[in-house]
């Protein structure tokens, strides 16, 4: 009835797992009475939970993120404590509590914490830098949301219901088989893996129709915001990678629950084939998760630095150019597998290629700065920061690219801190700036500045004392993923490292102080005018937050920037004397049945619990084949609601010191 | 507000949607493509991982192949011919080579499902070894994707018997052409990947 279910997956195994667990269940729960306590189930159901609104929607998925950003840092800290503590004795952690704790941190950090803040960033800005009213398909929008929860809400359970996966987050095998991880964990990592992962390819293919086909009336490609294009060259490798984590993901499984030999030692099976599949998926992902950072980059370093950006066409044609590349460098992360020497320097040389059209971006940004009137807003110290960060991080990875070189720093601490030192500037400072930049077009207040440097300060001080010591320790040959040690010469570099995992313990901290503050004083920092910083693109042209249909009138472009030319020209406001009605897609539940159905098929097939996942299964396929002959998903939005809504925008610009372009054509 | 304003934006909308929707859907295809392109290689890859157990010659019989595939190619022109009905609004006819199209996909899975029962009953199954697990993966996937596709066929055999040929149940109709057509040239990638070269 239950499968493998019994109550042995409670974990009593370990006090600290024990914490953890009522941690995660106190969370829900306490999440679930303040909602109940304000009485705002309603609320959140009709405004956010069913809406296809892609504004709100990519609101969700940075509450998500910074949700499992705080979940994956408590992996983080706990085990920087334990390296630090561990030289002798057993630490605090029992070696497999460990190993579940390295293996949860990165597949939170890329899936549940990257993954979602991206695809959010993406969500609440790219369709207003389009001129668009929506993405071109909301409800899959939404679908995509809800099955990347389910994902992380698989995550979340695994730590009150059984173990998590030991086998690292690229899960290889033969350890990850079935024979040396006979328990749940890989299954719910792989589960986790293919319910998201589907919603990324989903979400993949959204963006690209919708930047291909619903831009503003004259915007040319070449007339695209660079966050746009960042955006598109992301969500073409979304739909295009992502397949390889599915299928990888689901011979993995197959493996284990069907006994097949994919990837077993006997009867046939090739562990090496997984390790190719899943770096065919691996390392365009890392591009996925640093080409938007790029994006808002381009946009910041535009913004405050008060000038248009340098070299927009090198910019556009780099970052197709990585796009391209990331698909022809995977082997570089298994040379040590044993290919002959020329295939090796192939790819070796393909990946220091890539620093090429990196550089050239690193020299655009540099070059828009120059004789700029630099503002040191924190989403402009971030950028400094990353730009600053990640060239060392460039020069680390050239270093690995090198094949003999990676010989000697093959799962050494080094490699730790590369990678690290490549997505932290590169993916997460983006996301932060992004977030700087951005808060306002979704709230309509600003972010408080000082806790927003106080972020950056935190997590620029903190990322160089917890991974610069990695470097070290691996030319000192300290292999990732250690439990204890008995080199005393290691420790003092990992005491080091974990006081700058405090520092961005303060961090995080300042990243909700930050929240606290701003809404706290939001009075005081409210945005009028829709455009707080002076932008260039069409997202400053909405009001803050923008009405549900974005534009009421439907912007004409006819430069790269585009809202500073229509301010330059004066008819960047217009008010009509009267509107057409605007068709909007309806609110559904539809997307959190299929985010559910999900989550209960992945619960199910861990736990070998067959009737419920063939049940889950079909109550999915029924929602959706219900959701798929409804020919009527759109609400009207009456001229006459438009109409208040736009005088209500006029009176606010007009009040913000804004003058207002009347009557100006449709 | 004048209903006839509202009606045409509201037809304005769908017909943008319905674009967006065909063109989207291409680009799903060409994920699927990816997937079964990965499935082919993970094949050729494994393909002398027989382990000492059964080989592909001993295993496939090009008749039952044949036939399987008459089945499905039939059926793609079957489709066509559905499609050719819609264009000229011919409800009766789509529904009447809809079935036609079912009958031969369901006929094709027959076909299959037996093949595979067989081969699992002479000790071939997909645990056997490497090379038959990734045979079974293959192909098997391609079934189930046919076995989607006919659930769609019945799903629009009621929307055209209730709705009648509208722009959209015309436009979920093409793209569950596309979707069945493209299976016909995988399942070709298939026979010439998996079952020719073993005869030749």
């Amino acid at each position: 009835m239950l499968g493998r279910l019994t109550i042995e997956a409670l974990p009593f195994y370990s006090w600290v797992a024990m914490g953890g667990a009522v941690v995660t269940i106190l969370t829900v729960v306490l999440a679930a009475g303040a909602v109940t306590w304000a009485g705002q189930w309603r609320y959140l159901w009709v405004e956010w939970l069913t809406s296809v609104d892609h504004k709100r929607i990519g609101v969700m998925y940075i509450v998500l993120a910074l949700l499992m950003l705080v979940r994956g840092f408590i992996d983080a800290i706990m085990m920087r404590a334990q390296q630090a503590i561990a030289l002798n004795n057993e630490g605090y952690l029992p070696p497999e509590h460990f190993e579940q704790i390295f293996t949860s941190h990165g597949t939170i950090m890329i899936f549940f914490m990257a993954m979602p803040f991206l695809t959010g960033l993406i969500n609440v800005v790219v369709p207003q830098q389009l001129g668009a009213r929506d993405v071109a398909f909301p409800f899959m929008n939404s679908v995509s949301l809800w099955l990347t929860a389910a994902g992380a809400g698989l995550m979340g359970i695994s730590l009150v219901i059984g173990r998590f996966s030991t086998a690292g987050w690229t899960g290889y095998p033969p350890y990850s088989g079935i024979g040396y991880s006979p328990g749940v964990g890989v299954d719910y990592w792989i589960w986790a893996l293919l319910v998201s992962g589907v919603g990324s390819t989903m979400t993949g293919i959204n963006f690209i129709t919708t930047i291909l086909r619903c831009r503003a009336p004259g915007m040319k490609l070449m007339q695209m915001p660079l966050f746009v294009w960042t955006s598109f060259c992301t969500s073409i490798l979304m739909a295009f990678a992502f397949p390889a984590l599915t299928v990888v993901a689901v011979l993995l499984g197959l493996d284990r629950t069907l006994g097949m030999h994919f990837f077993t030692n006997e009867l046939g099976g090739n562990m090496m084939n997984f390790a190719n599949l899943i770096w065919i998926w691996g390392h365009p992902e890392v591009y996925i998760l640093i080409l938007p950072a790029f994006g808002v980059f381009s946009e910041v370093t535009a913004i405050f630095s008060k000038k248009r950006l340098f070299g927009y066409r090198s910019l556009v044609y780099a970052t197709m150019v990585i796009a391209l590349l990331s698909f022809t460098v995977w082997l570089h992360h298994f040379f040590t597998m044993g290919s002959s020497p020329n295939v090796n320097a192939i790819f070796g040389i393909a990946t220091m290629i890539i620093a090429v059209p990196t550089g050239v971006k690193i020299f655009d940004w540099l070059f828009t700065m120059v004789r700029g009137r630099i503002i040191f807003h924190p989403a402009m110290l971030f950028t400094i920061g990353f730009i600053i960060t990640f060239v060392i991080g460039g020069v680390t990875g050239v270093l690995l690219a090198i094949p003999p070189v990676d010989y000697l720093m093959h799962n050494t601490t080094f490699l730790v801190a590369h990678f690290h030192n490549m997505l932290i500037p590169g993916a997460l400072f983006g996301y932060f700036a992004g977030t700087q930049l951005w808060f306002p077009k979704a709230f309509g207040f600003k972010l408080n500045e000082f806790w927003g440097k106080m972020v950056f300060y935190c997590w620029f001080i903190g990322f160089y004392l917890a991974f610069m010591p990695l470097y070290a320790l691996g030319f000192l040959g300290m292999p990732r993923r250690l439990e204890q040690y008995t080199n005393p010469d290691w420790q003092s570099f990992l005491l080091v490292a974990f006081i700058g995992s405090c520092f961005v313990l303060v961090g995080i901290f300042s990243v909700f102080m930050q929240f606290y503050v701003s809404i706290r004083d939001r009075n005081e920092n409210r945005d009028l005018t829709g455009d707080p910083w002076d932008g260039r693109t069409l997202e400053w042209a909405t009001s803050s937050p923008a009405a549900p249909y974005n534009f009421a009138v439907i912007p004409r472009v006819s430069s790269v920037d585009a809202f500073w030319t229509l301010k330059k020209e004066g008819s960047a406001y217009p008010f009509p004397e009267q509107y057409p009605p605007i068709v909007m897609p309806a609110r559904t539940g539809a997307g959190v049945f299929i985010g559910l159905f999900g989550f209960l098929v992945g619960f199910a097939a861990v736990w070998y619990i067959w009737w419920l996942a063939v049940l889950a299964m079909v109550g999915g396929m029924t929602v959706l084949i219900f959701r798929s002959c409804n020919d009527h998903a759109e609400e009207i939005i009456e001229p006459e609601t438009i109409m208040r809504i736009e005088s209500q925008r006029k009176a606010q610009l007009i009040s913000g010191g804004q003058s207002v372009a009347m009557g100006a054509p449709l | 507000m004048r209903p006839d304003i509202l009606q045409q934006a509201m037809a304005e909308h769908h017909e943008e949607c319905l674009d967006n929707r065909e063109f989207g859907f291409w680009l799903y295809l060409m994920t699927d493509a990816i997937l079964f392109a990965l499935l082919f290689a993970t094949y050729v890859s494994m393909f002398r991982n027989t382990a000492n157990g059964p080989e592909p010659i001993d295993l496939f019989d090009l008749k039952h192949v044949f036939l399987e595939t008459a089945c499905l190619l039939t059926s793609s022109v079957t489709f066509g011919f559905a499609w050719l009905a819609a264009l000229h609004q011919k409800r009766q006819i789509v529904m009447f080579w809809l079935i036609i199209t079912l009958v031969f996909g369901l006929s094709f899975v027959y076909l299959e499902v037996i093949e595979f029962l067989d081969m699992i009953r002479q000790g071939a199954g997909p645990q056997a070894s490497g090379y038959l697990s990734s045979f079974f993966t293959l192909v098997a996937t391609h079934g189930i994707h046919v076995s989607i596709g006919m659930l769609g066929i019945l799903m629009m055999v009621l929307q055209v018997m209730i709705k009648g040929l509208s722009p959209q149940v015309c436009s979920r109709l093409f793209r569950l052409g596309l979707f069945w057509h493209f299976l016909d040239i995988v399942w070709i990638g298939i026979f010439s990947v998996v079952y020719l070269p073993v005869f030749i």
